[in-house]
């Protein structure tokens, strides 16, 4: 293209309704209006609640190239800091995750804060007597997050200023992640197995868009599937699979079961892909389990939930869901090449050890660094990412089953191999990213 | 499982069947190798490395048996491996295997080996460290792998693709 992105309509010439130029992957310059632009102002995945469950806990997380710290306080809520010491810029934390006991404490030179940020107390304070360090930014503690919301123990941000409301930004897709917490009879999930953390050399929208691709498992993880397969084979249709199989399997249904399956697009990018069914429907039954669920949500509602086995749930851009197996993907782009992709499983409050089991195995099966399934996925991936300089085509295509004036209404119902849900994520997409035009403070 | 008189079980047996294993991975003669597994055996690489206790109460990055190391092995014969285009190659370096325990009466051995692992493929080249430890089984067949727990440095961290066997 070679437009200068400061010129208008610039960053709309890339965004076309059936395909999208290869800038949007390969761009450094593109990233970085991402970070400013759209990362600061989509609602972004930062962490669970049970990961922070007494006062002081808390959890550190880069969201748009920004330090955050995730901090429960005495009363419970939570709240969202930047982590940053209002003196130099000092990480008030550097792990993981851990507890700061009452307040945070700078290791450099000692500077307090309560656990939303408040100025608590610095050294040499007769030092600041008559200077400006009170009436400026420094003298203001840690920058807490104005935007924070708390679904159902899911926490997210907004860093800008900019940006829609929690509720408007995700409405209906919401029900996603409670299709997956009222899998507890109690209404209650527990980050638990610790998070596969794979590095990946593509751009972030691959993966994202991946995650919608239901034509790729047939020719992709065909390697997989087939020796799957073969060890299986000859064994009589009821013998009861090993979990590992139960879960690998499926993955060679064929074009017509993943267009069956359906997908269903809601504004601002968000996705639900097989809303009739997935390869997640066919796990064991569970008898008394699903018993304690109708006692304790009825009849009606336990059925729909435990029907309900999407194969994806997309809370773009950074958050996918998988209610059964309850696992999440959570999507980290760390530059225009490289993107973190981690997995998480939960314990589910009220229901049997298996639930867990099959959660961590899942996402060990399939989301480990050394995932047979994952592993092609991973290759192709990076394959794009070096295949998109070639000259000759500088245009990834999005064509399938789209129609013109496609997106009214914009919460639709369409078969599963519409590409539809990835246009979906690129139109969300581009309007975040040109809004106004401008970046945000 | 009463001990096989006629397979020598011994310090220096066990440390060269350590050494025997890594080299048919960096060989990869992965049929040979599987080969050396029980057949209730385990190859571990556990999330936390040296601190975890079991491959139940915590994820692994592999937890699998026989079945499951098969599916892996006939996987990277199919030529539409496509991870495989380019290879992938490894090489084990270990320090010299230490018999932590030994029981002749049983027949079973645990062996500690720290290690450098590298897998190599196109441009890129991957290095791991850490150490394993074996549990191992003295049958009629020859020594056996109950369990291999590979223990990583620093195993929750961002890892690019591991293609195959630590």
């Amino acid at each position: 293209m070679n437009k200068p992105l400061a010129l208008p309509g610039a960053i709309q010439s890339l965004v076309q309704g059936d395909r999208v130029h290869r800038d949007l992957y390969l761009s450094d310059e593109i990233f970085a209006l991402e970070q400013s632009r759209f990362f600061s102002r989509a609602w972004t995945y930062l962490g669970h609640a049970s990961q922070v469950p007494n006062p002081g806990d808390y959890l550190t997380q880069d969201i748009a190239g920004r330090p955050l710290v995730m901090v429960r306080q005495p009363d419970e809520s939570i709240k969202v800091l930047y982590n940053r010491c209002a003196h130099k810029g000092t990480q008030l934390v550097s792990d993981a995750c851990g507890n700061v006991g009452k307040f945070f404490r700078c290791p450099y030179h000692a500077w307090t804060y309560k656990l939303d940020g408040a100025p608590l107390a610095v050294p040499l304070r007769n030092g600041y007597e008559g200077t400006r360090l009170r009436e400026c930014e420094s003298g203001a503690g840690m920058v807490a997050l104005r935007h924070v919301a708390v679904y159902r123990d899911f926490v997210f941000v907004r860093l800008s200023e900019r940006g829609l409301a929690f509720d408007e930004y995700f409405g209906e897709v919401l029900h996603a992640i409670d299709n997956m917490v009222d899998r507890s009879p109690s209404g209650k999930l527990t980050v638990a197995g610790g998070a596969m953390r794979n590095v990946v050399n593509c751009n972030w929208k691959m993966y994202l868009e991946n995650i919608n691709d239901t034509v790729h498992p047939m020719s992709t993880h065909e390697s997989a599937t087939h020796a799957a397969s073969e060890l299986w084979k000859g064994r009589p249709a009821d013998e009861p699979k090993p979990m590992a199989m139960e879960q690998i399997l499926p993955f060679g249904a064929g074009y017509d079961f993943f267009d069956k399956m359906g997908g269903r697009i809601f504004p601002h990018g968000h996705s639900v892909l097989g809303v009739n069914f997935s390869i997640h429907s066919s796990y064991a039954r569970l008898p008394e389990y699903e018993q304690a669920m109708r006692e304790a949500h009825g009849e009606a509602r336990a059925a729909d939930i435990l029907q309900r086995s999407p194969q994806n749930s997309v809370l773009f851009p950074s958050l996918s869901v998988k209610g059964s197996p309850q696992a999440i993907r959570v999507i980290r782009p760390l530059s225009a090449s490289r993107t973190l992709i981690e997995a998480w499983a939960f314990r589910v409050d009220g229901a049997p050890d298996l639930l867990f089991e099959r959660s961590m195995t899942y996402n060990r099966l399939v989301f480990s660094p050394m995932s047979v399934v994952a592993h092609d996925d991973v290759h192709l991936f990076e394959s794009m990412q070096r295949g998109l300089r070639a000259d000759g085509n500088e245009w990834v295509s999005l064509h399938r089953d789209h129609r013109p004036g496609e997106f009214d209404p914009p919460t639709q119902t369409t078969n599963g191999t519409n590409e539809l849900l990835m246009r979906n994520q690129f139109r969300a997409w581009l309007a975040l990213m040109s809004a106004d035009e401008a970046s945000d403070a | 499982m009463s001990p096989a008189p006629q397979i020598e079980f011994t310090e220096s047996a066990v440390q060269g069947f350590i050494e025997h294993e890594a080299a048919l991975l960096d060989d990869a003669r992965l049929d040979e190798w599987l080969n050396l597994f029980a057949p209730d055996g385990h190859y571990w690489v556990p999330l936390q490395g040296a601190k975890q206790a079991d491959p139940w109460s915590h994820n692994s990055i592999a937890y699998e048996d026989l079945l499951l190391l098969r599916l892996r092995v006939e996987r990277l014969k199919n030529p539409r491996a496509h991870s495989q285009h380019p290879p992938s190659q490894c090489q084990h370096v270990l320090q010299r295997p230490h018999l932590e325990r030994m029981d002749a009466v049983s027949g079973t051995a645990t062996v500690r080996t720290a290690f450098v692992y590298v897998e190599a493929r196109g441009e890129e080249q991957l290095v791991l460290a850490g150490r394993c430890r074996h549990e191992l089984r003295c049958m009629p067949e020859g020594i056996r792998i109950q369990l291999k727990r590979v223990d990583l440095l620093a195993p929750e961290r961002p890892l690019p693709a591991v293609q195959l066997f630590i």
